[in-house]
């Protein structure tokens, strides 16, 4: 009677061992499947976006307005000779190689007065390159914009062309232009003024007609 | 509750430890990307920029002002504004291989949308606004991918006891967007006025702070010129 208790009970033990050796390997399959599910699904990056504002250009493409409120979105003025330093505390390099250069960091924001990005500005003047206008505007959601502008004044502003970009605008050509509009007479809104920057956009892929390809099309077939 | 809880231990220490394995298998993945860029192995003359990557010893370093890198200088406008919370700015001198000052660089990076840890991809997509005003003025665009700069510095020195870490580092940011996992670089004046370039960026390291970031860093950028190019100041033979 003794003996039939204990090999039931060593039965059991053995089934139990058992059922728990498994439930400790589901676990680890559980633990392996699970983390490599959420580090698939689960995305490590959220950036926050803001809904674009663009508008269809009248001459072809999309036009797209971003605008820097001066002084208030200006992070730093950086060049040579300047009394104060902006921002506080910062030191500029004072190397004669740095002479007739400017540079300056904004955060840029949308027509909704929004702030979408950061952006810099290069002047440059000297007698080895000349006079040089330069902006890149960086939308972290989105890519960058590089763009080059004519230096001489026309209407009040500055013209240029987008020299190339990443992410979204990798793959779009068009211009740059670069305005300064003073602040109302009473400055409500605490600002001097502000820096007015009108990107458009114009696709640089070419679609071919299968009527444009040519003979290489014809070989290929 | 009390009859299960013999079944449920071991099913939560295997979960634990098929967590545990699975993190190992990304920690210690040997196909982890390489620190070779093809410029390395390029014949072409290249322009070869360096940089302190030490945020403390930067122009101007800006980030959203709670991370554990505080901005430089201490009173600068933080982007703390939700689109551009996950980006940092750095303003640095940039030099030659002299550690003479050819000009100075601005660096927006990103943290980006396309990290996949599960490939070992820690993607950070960054453009450069340089001046150079000797030479000319330059922008790049890449995708920079850190897994190999987080698994090898910054994990070590959150699991050193004294929150740091030593050693000798060096690796290559640059992925793309290029075809072979070189940056993209728009010449905008001067000598590189409308000239489309290649280029890949160096990270170097010695030092590393748990709490503060890096301690004793330095950046490299080199650019290829086209073939044409005559030698100026900066440039380096590769």
């Amino acid at each position: 009677m003794h003996l039939t208790k204990l090999e039931s009970f060593c039965i059991q033990a053995v089934w139990v061992g058992r059922f728990v050796i498994k439930l400790f390997f589901s676990g680890v399959i559980i633990g392996v499947v699970g983390t490599i599910a959420a580090l698939y699904y689960v995305p490590a990056v959220d950036q926050a976006r803001e809904a674009s504002v663009i508008t269809v250009a009248p001459n072809g493409g999309n036009a797209e307005r971003f605008h820097v409120n001066i002084p208030g979105d200006r992070i730093m003025l950086g060049a040579q000779g300047r009394a104060t330093a902006l921002p506080e505390g910062m030191l500029w390099p004072e190397d004669s190689v740095l002479d007739g250069t400017q540079a300056e960091l904004f955060k840029l924001r949308n027509q909704r007065d929004v702030v979408i990005g950061v952006a810099s500005r290069f002047a440059v003047s000297n007698s080895d390159i000349g006079s040089v206008v330069e902006w890149v505007v960086h939308l972290p959601a989105r890519g960058s914009l590089f763009a080059v502008l004519d230096p001489a004044m026309r209407d009040g502003g500055r013209d240029g062309v987008l020299r190339g970009g990443t992410g979204e605008f990798s793959e779009l050509g068009g211009g740059l232009s670069e305005r300064w509009v003073a602040a109302s007479a009473d400055g409500a809104d605490g600002n001097d003024g502000r820096i007015e920057l009108v990107a458009s956009y114009v696709s640089t892929r070419v679609q071919e007609s299968p009527d444009d390809a040519g003979p290489a099309a014809e070989t290929d077939e | 509750m009390k009859i299960l809880l013999p079944f449920l231990l071991p099913l939560l220490l295997g979960i634990v430890c098929g967590v545990l394995i699975a993190a190992g298998a990304l920690y210690f993945n040997p196909i982890a990307m390489g620190t070779l860029s093809p410029l390395a192995v390029s014949g072409r003359q290249q322009v070869v920029l360096n940089y302190s990557a030490v945020p403390g010893e930067a122009i101007v370093f800006t980030n959203d002002g709670e991370s554990r890198t505080a901005p430089q200088p201490s009173k600068v406008s933080q982007l703390w504004e939700a689109p551009i919370r996950q980006t940092t700015v750095l303003v640095t001198a940039l030099k030659d291989h002299q550690g003479s000052t050819v000009g100075v660089g601005v660096k927006f990076s990103s943290l980006s949308e396309a990290t996949r840890l599960l490939n070992n991809e820690a993607i950070v997509e960054s453009a450069w606004h340089i001046a150079l005003p000797r030479q000319g003025t330059l922008q790049i665009g890449q995708t920079e991918n850190h897994w190999n700069y987080l698994r090898e510095i910054v994990l070590p020195a959150y699991w050193n006891a004294a929150d740091s870490w030593k050693g000798n580092w060096r690796g290559l940011l640059s992925s793309g967007p290029n075809a072979l996992g070189t940056a993209r670089v728009y010449g905008g004046s001067g000598r590189y006025a409308g000239t489309l370039l290649e280029a890949a960026e160096y990270l170097s390291a010695t030092a590393y702070s748990a709490r503060t970031g890096p301690v004793a860093a330095d950046g490299q950028l080199v650019i290829e010129l086209p073939q044409d190019q005559t030698r100026v100041a900066g440039d380096a033979e590769p």
